[in-house]
């Protein structure tokens, strides 16, 4: 088998790819929860604040996504053929509501009219929780498993997709993102947004809290054989207590007025909770409910070594150019919004 | 319907009105680089206008692709599980590179190009236009590479059978350099440039004839005919080496595109025909032996016609035959007007000829049904496989996917999509009729009037606003 590192090709393409959605989850995580928020802002100029806030850098974090579909395609074809189709629905549900999410940024600012603001607004904020709680729920249903057979198909009912578990995976999202977006939003607003700001965060922040215990819960309840791979290797714990130490620490940074750190806290929360996740399913990708052996793995899902070996390559170029121009617009537009006329 | 139809269909549907915008995106970038390289060269405010007034048009078009494109990246893997899980080793790193390589280029520096004129320097924003003007183009170069693949595959090879098999990559470069890549890249590429060009002659034609915004109108048309010219002719080439290349790699879909039947016999070329696939016969406007002659340089060479390939592997001939026609016949007239109009400005007599600049105006729409129906050609001629002698489209379906599933998500797009487009054209036409700022013409113009308006809302220029009033005042004393 092929090695780079110490490590098989096969592991360091479950890197890539958790790296990338990881690196989704926490960039677009800040613009979607600021959509989810959105409504919360009732002054005309809030609102085009807050639109600004990520009117340079959401149209940059929303490419991770499509890095993460094509690193997936690259690296386990199978598993992308099998999960897509298998979550046919709630994926076109999902591709709808991002293209509201980009044309109501897009077109909310082209007319005067009231009723065309309120508009967009809503359709903006529906469409960004939308994309985040399908994403939510496609992971709750990973995590749980799908029934797939020996034939690498999907054989379970279209709408089994929404159970219990997954709803709550998806509701646990909206709220992590809800906080991520109104901690990033402190960082880039002044005056009476702010202001508001600091009350929303606390809100989001308690209701992410509650959701993210009750979800610990049933986790243990629903996925028995992820808290199995847990309790055989017990230092997997310090992944979920670090993340509770993170989501405590946020509520004291911002009551110390270090948005800074406490908007880095709120990403790595992101980043921890898809660790824990990868932690509990890893080398086992998405775990067949009907017969262990028909799972999909690292090893059985992937492309070739060759194919993996090249995609490596040009991922180790890439990504650190990506992360570069990432971090050069970030920093071109570092500092609180201003309004002028290129403004949406 | 069966599944297969309706994936299909909602597939062509959702890929086709994508299409619609990455060519703009891809020609307009270019138009921008010069605008902008222009501005940065003379430092005349005028181009600085135009490339603003472009920029906030390229926003528009861009956003919905983004939108409409991050749609298909999906639609692989829930139309096409089979295929993907076939194709992913090779298809996969391409469609990865582009989001890797192109997208993220494009995206991240769109920022800059919308918000960052008071934020960077005009250097490091002509820098940002260029990379986003590559960006695009990086974007074509790995989704052409990877369709080209499914055209003329190479550098793989077929491992496991049945339910396992799959081509996987043996030589990376020859995959990435198969025998069509690079004909069709640069044909989609220049395509691309005709289509954006078209759109920037369109809209100066017409402030052109309404007389409005007339220096820089005048000033965008020629970067963007200069760009139409050279496309026009570029294509000829590209479309030669295409099907230069059809001919050797894809015989039955060369055979479609002028209805060939004969299996071994001189191939007509159409100017125009209809084809009667029960006899066989075409029945149109042609050129004798002209097939043979452009691909053999000679009238009698014998061309492998569709009877020499199974019922079951020929492609649908008459919608091959006519989508080629209308395009062959949209180049043969882009360069048509793009060469006259060089010519009347050589002569100086372009900005009188008001007859020429309407049907620029409405020439706009002439690239973009070219380049939907050569893409149809292209992929309607490459049937009944979607990977050219190996993969069956009717295989490549996603199984666990059902026809209701697929109406829902064809009635969904149909849908969305409608809106979409009606909103497009909605903004577009107010952006253009708002125009490139609201500046004031020159007072040496025909008619130096100052309208209210462009003093209230141009900071710029309100200090010039009172010579321009006193000018203004000066021809009203003279009447």
């Amino acid at each position: 088998m092929t090695t780079f590192l110490g490590l098989d090709l096969a592991v360091w393409w479950f890197l890539v790819v958790g790296a990338v959605f990881t690196g989704y989850a926490v960039l677009d995580g800040f613009d979607l929860g600021a959509g989810a928020i959105h409504m919360f802002f009732k002054r005309e100029e809030s609102r085009r604040v807050a639109l600004n806030a990520i009117g340079p850098v959401w149209d940059g974090n929303e490419v991770w996504l499509v890095i993460g579909g094509g690193t997936l395609f690259a690296g386990f074809p199978v598993v992308y053929g099998t999960v897509f189709s298998a979550f046919y629905v709630p994926f076109m549900l999902f591709l709808v509501a991002l293209i509201f999410r980009a044309i109501s940024i897009e077109f909310r600012s082209k007319e005067k009219m009231g009723w065309w603001h309120k508009m967009w607004d809503w359709s903006y904020s529906v469409a960004s929780i939308v994309v985040a709680l399908s994403l939510g729920v496609v992971l709750g249903n990973i995590i749980q498993g799908l029934p797939i057979g020996a034939d690498r198909e999907f054989h379970g009912n279209w709408l089994s997709f929404l159970n219990p578990y997954a709803l709550l995976v998806g509701l646990t999202t909206v709220a992590l993102f809800a906080q991520h977006g109104a901690v990033y939003l402190l960082l880039k607003t002044e005056n009476r947004i702010f202001t508001r700001l600091t009350l929303i965060v606390r809100q989001t922040l308690r209701v992410f809290t509650g959701l993210y215990l009750l979800l610990s819960v049933a986790t243990l309840w629903y996925v028995p054989h992820m808290l199995r791979v847990f309790l055989a290797q017990p230092w997997l714990f310090a992944v979920p207590l670090l993340t509770l130490g993170l989501v405590l620490s946020i509520g004291r940074l911002v009551r110390r007025r270090r948005y800074f750190p406490a908007f880095l806290c709120s990403g790595s929360i992101a980043a921890m909770l898809l660790l824990t996740v990868a932690a509990g399913l890893f080398p086992v990708l998405v775990r067949s409910t009907l017969n262990p052996a028909w799972s999909l793995t690292i090893y059985n899902a992937a492309s070739s070594h060759k194919s993996l070996g090249i995609m490596l390559t040009i991922a180790a170029i890439g990504i650190p150019l990506v992360a570069t121009y990432t971090g050069f617009v970030f920093w071109v537009f570092r500092g609180k919004v201003r309004l002028d006329d290129a403004s949406y | 319907m069966s599944v297969e139809i309706l994936a299909r269909v909602q597939f062509a549907f959702t890929i086709a009105f994508h299409y619609i915008y990455p060519p703009l995106s891809i020609g307009l970038g270019v138009v921008l680089v010069i605008m902008e390289g222009m501005f940065l060269k003379t430092r005349n405010p005028m181009y600085e206008q135009l490339t603003r007034f472009w920029i906030r048009i390229f926003a528009l078009i861009f956003g919905i692709g983004v939108a409409t494109g991050i749609v298909m990246e999906f639609e692989f893997g829930t139309n096409w599980a089979t295929y993907s899980r076939y194709v992913g080793d090779i298809f996969g790193s391409a469609l990865a590179a582009e989001g890797i390589f192109a997208f993220a280029l494009e995206s991240g520096f769109l920022g800059i190009l919308l918000f960052g004129w008071h934020r960077v320097s005009p250097r490091v924003h002509f820098f940002a236009t260029v990379m986003v003007a590559l960006g695009s183009m990086f974007s074509a170069v790995w989704i052409v590479v990877a369709n080209s693949w499914q055209q003329t595959p190479a550098g793989f090879h077929i491992v496991g059978s049945g339910l396992t098999a799959r081509a996987e990559v043996t030589d990376f470069w020859a995959m990435v350099f198969n025998p069509s890549s690079v004909d069709r890249l640069s044909h989609a590429i220049i395509g691309s440039f005709l289509a954006g060009s078209f759109l920037v002659l369109s809209v100066s034609a017409w402030y052109l004839l309404k007389g409005r915004f007339v220096e820089s109108s005048k000033a965008a048309f020629k970067i963007a005919l200069a760009v139409a010219t050279v496309s026009g002719l570029g294509q000829l080439f590209t479309g030669h080496h295409s099907a230069n290349g059809v001919a050797v790699n894809q015989p039955a879909k060369l055979a479609a595109f002028e209805g060939h039947y004969a299996a071994a016999a001189p191939a007509d070329m159409y100017l125009l025909g209809w084809v009667d696939t029960k006899t066989h016969k075409v029945s149109g406007l042609s050129i004798p032996g002209g097939l043979s002659f452009l691909l053999h340089q000679d009238f009698k060479a014998p061309v492998r016609g569709l009877n020499s390939f199974r019922p079951e592997d020929r492609p649908p001939v008459n919608f091959v035959f006519q989508t080629y026609h209308v395009m062959v016949a949209i180049g043969l007239a882009l360069i048509g007007l793009t060469l006259l109009a060089s010519w009347l400005l050589w002569r100086g007599r372009l900005w009188q000829s008001r007859w020429l600049l309407s049907v620029f105006v409405a020439a706009v729409l002439l690239p973009q049904l070219g380049n939907q129906v050569g893409w149809y050609s292209a992929e309607v001629g490459r049937q009944p496989w979607v990977v050219y002698g190996l993969l069956r489209t009717s295989h490549a379906l996603s199984k666990a996917v059902t026809a209701g599933q697929v109406w829902f998500s064809l009635i969904l797009f149909t849908l969305v999509y409608a809106l979409l487009f009606a909103l497009f054209l909605y903004l577009l036409n107010k952006k253009i009729q708002h125009g490139p700022g609201d500046e004031a013409p020159n007072t040496d113009d025909a008619d130096g009037h100052l309208s209210p308006a462009s003093k209230r809302n141009n900071p710029v220029i309100s200090h010039e606003a009172p010579a321009a009033s006193a000018a203004a005042l000066s021809h009203v004393s003279d009447l």
